[in-house]
């Protein structure tokens, strides 16, 4: 049974500036006990009280404006982030395919990657080397994957990170913007495998500003908002509340019309 | 807006705490099975630091030999000792050196390098310990040739009971002793999982700690019986035993314990198992505290770096 459940989860970042994060600050804090307010780090509040049950075979979207904290939710969800305050509870296999620029080291092959990537998501060498040639297929990058990660560009380093991750059979996958940086022809190729792979019972996060994309995969939303989890419910009613008006009205009953607002929401 | 789904949501939280010593364990116990990850970018970093270089991880071995070799002739000449039996002795504590001095400064780093893959990839902190600790280990794997080599070069010299410095302790000589480091650079390994832990963490939060540890550990090294021998301080004390308080210059330093439960059988010393005993304690007492600071802090990681 996957799911995830948390429970009036707070994600605080502590900024600690060059003069509050030494050992001297502290001590002298300590010793003169008057400078209070300026001894205290700031914190930001990334995510704040948040609630939320998500269950095998749920595909939820996730929306919102930039730094409303949709990349911290996915890390809480991912469990690389534990509440600061509240619980978390995640039962499943996580597969995270974040922020691509980072997690993946430029200097090494793509074959490389490939394995510390499955190694990271707990498969074993083995099994990654069984899984190697259908990557290389499914990603088309052939004798690419010999070059190190530096000369990729930003959509081969999606298809490496989508084609890891979906041929692992991971039970939750946590998607954050930035797989739209790949060609249609591969999006094609990837919603076949992400549909799949959602169908076998997993559990879906996907964070995109794409109406089409967030159609085509997930069937409820999260609308986050300053920190708090604003609204979860259908995407159609989260995507019309959010956006204000209903991005799916227009392209049920005249398919042909071009969808307006491919990449709206900003 | 209320949300609107609330009603399926599980009712009460789980009673597991974040900060427990279970999941303290289960964090170590967990890097433990990821052991076919950290032992892959081990190999990867040494791969790695060599890419584009013609004889590529040899370099390693090459600049310690060199060292070993400059070190040693150097200090025989200066302390007036005989090159066959002070030459090993310098190589294989600088070799041992060289990997405790690799665990602390790097252990102080282990998070903050790792940044982009905490961030990014959930897995147990201690995976990045155990990659540091096992390319430290793959380090001394290409140092011990030089050993080998040295070895080889002087075993007539270290074969029977000899002394490295004149008036110093006599030892045994290279005897079946040397399957004794083979315990003794394990303990070493494990001490140096929760040194990198502790200071790992503790360097994460306060980014003060190593530029304070690289500035102190060439004090250390100094300090260290390794380009001089602890028998110096037997041949000053007058060889009045143990009472007097020159000794302490090696005994209160720990590395000096660490060093020697690995390079005495190596180089055919005697055993003292007393050596052995301060280990044993450092690994106990070291690791609780490890654990301590993992209980309380593990999760607090990907936070600070």
């Amino acid at each position: 049974m996957v799911s995830i459940d948390v429970w009036n989860a707070s994600v605080d970042f502590p900024i600690f500036d060059a003069k509050s994060r030494s050992l001297k600050k502290l001590a002298l804090g300590k010793v003169g006990g008057k400078i209070e307010s300026e001894g205290r780090v700031p914190i930001i509040e990334a995510l704040h009280d948040i609630t939320l049950s998500l269950k095998d075979g749920d595909r939820v979207g996730l929306v919102g404006h930039n730094g409303a904290g949709k990349s911290t939710l996915l890390r809480l969800l991912a469990g690389i982030y534990e509440p600061t305050r509240g619980q978390s509870r995640i039962i499943g296999k996580v597969a995270p395919v974040f922020d691509l620029g980072v997690g993946m080291d430029p200097e090494i092959s793509g074959y490389e990657n490939i394995m510390i990537r499955g190694l990271f998501l707990g498969m074993s060498r083995k099994q990654m080397e069984t899984r190697v040639d259908d990557i290389a297929q499914f990603t088309e990058l052939g004798d690419y994957l010999q070059m190190p990660l530096r000369t990729y560009s930003t959509g081969m380093r999606v298809r490496l990170a989508l084609g890891v991750v979906t041929s692992i059979n991971p039970e939750i996958l946590l998607l954050d913007e930035g797989i739209g940086a790949v060609d249609a022809a591969f999006m094609a190729k990837a919603r076949d495998r992400l549909k799949d792979l959602v169908a076998r019972s997993g559990l879906l996060v996907f964070a995109n500003h794409s109406d089409e994309f967030l159609g085509e995969f997930c069937d409820k939303a999260i609308w986050m908002d300053e920190g708090h989890v604003k609204m979860f419910g259908g995407l159609r009613e989260v995507l019309t509340a959010y956006k204000g008006y209903d991005p799916f009205e227009r392209k049920h009953p005249h398919e042909e019309t071009p969808v307006l607002s491919g990449n709206g929401g900003e | 807006m209320q949300a609107t789904s609330t009603l399926d949501q599980a009712e009460a939280p789980p009673a597991v705490k974040s900060r427990s010593f279970k999941r303290a364990f289960a964090d170590v116990r967990e890097a433990w099975d990821h052991r076919e990850l950290w032992g892959h970018l081990g190999w990867q970093d040494i791969k790695q630091r060599y890419r584009r270089s013609v004889i590529g991880p040899l370099w390693i071995t090459i600049s310690m030999g060199t060292t070993a070799l400059a070190l040693g002739l150097l200090y025989s000449v200066l302390f007036d000792t005989n090159v066959p039996t002070f030459l090993p002795y310098v190589t294989v504590g600088f070799i041992i050196w060289n990997f405790i001095l690799g665990c602390i400064t790097e252990g102080t780093d282990v998070f903050i390098a790792n940044e982009g893959l905490i961030k990014h990839l959930p897995a147990p902190i201690t995976v990045h310990v155990m990659r540091m600790v096992w390319r430290q280990v793959l380090f001394l794997a290409h140092n011990l040739v030089v050993y080998a080599v040295v070895l080889a070069i002087f075993f007539t010299a270290l074969d029977h009971p000899y002394t490295i410095t004149k008036g110093g302790i006599e030892h045994p000589g290279i005897s079946w002793t040397i399957v004794l480091a083979i315990p003794g650079f394990a303990l070493l390994a494990v001490n140096a999982v929760w040194i990198a832990l502790l200071f790992g963490v503790i360097s994460t939060r306060f980014r003060d700690i190593p530029p304070v540890v690289n500035s102190f550990i060439n004090l250390v090294f100094f300090m260290t019986p390794i380009v001089w021998d602890a028998g110096v301080l037997q041949r000053v004390t007058g060889g009045s035993g143990d009472n007097d308080w020159r000794m302490l210059i090696a005994e209160l330093n720990p590395v000096y314990h660490f060093v020697e439960v690995v390079r005495a059988p190596l180089l055919g010393h005697a055993v003292d198992w007393h050596h052995w005993a301060v280990v044993g304690g450092f690994t106990v007492v070291g690791w609780f505290a490890a654990l301590v600071i993992l209980r309380n802090y593990r999760a607090r990681v990907s936070y600070w770096v």
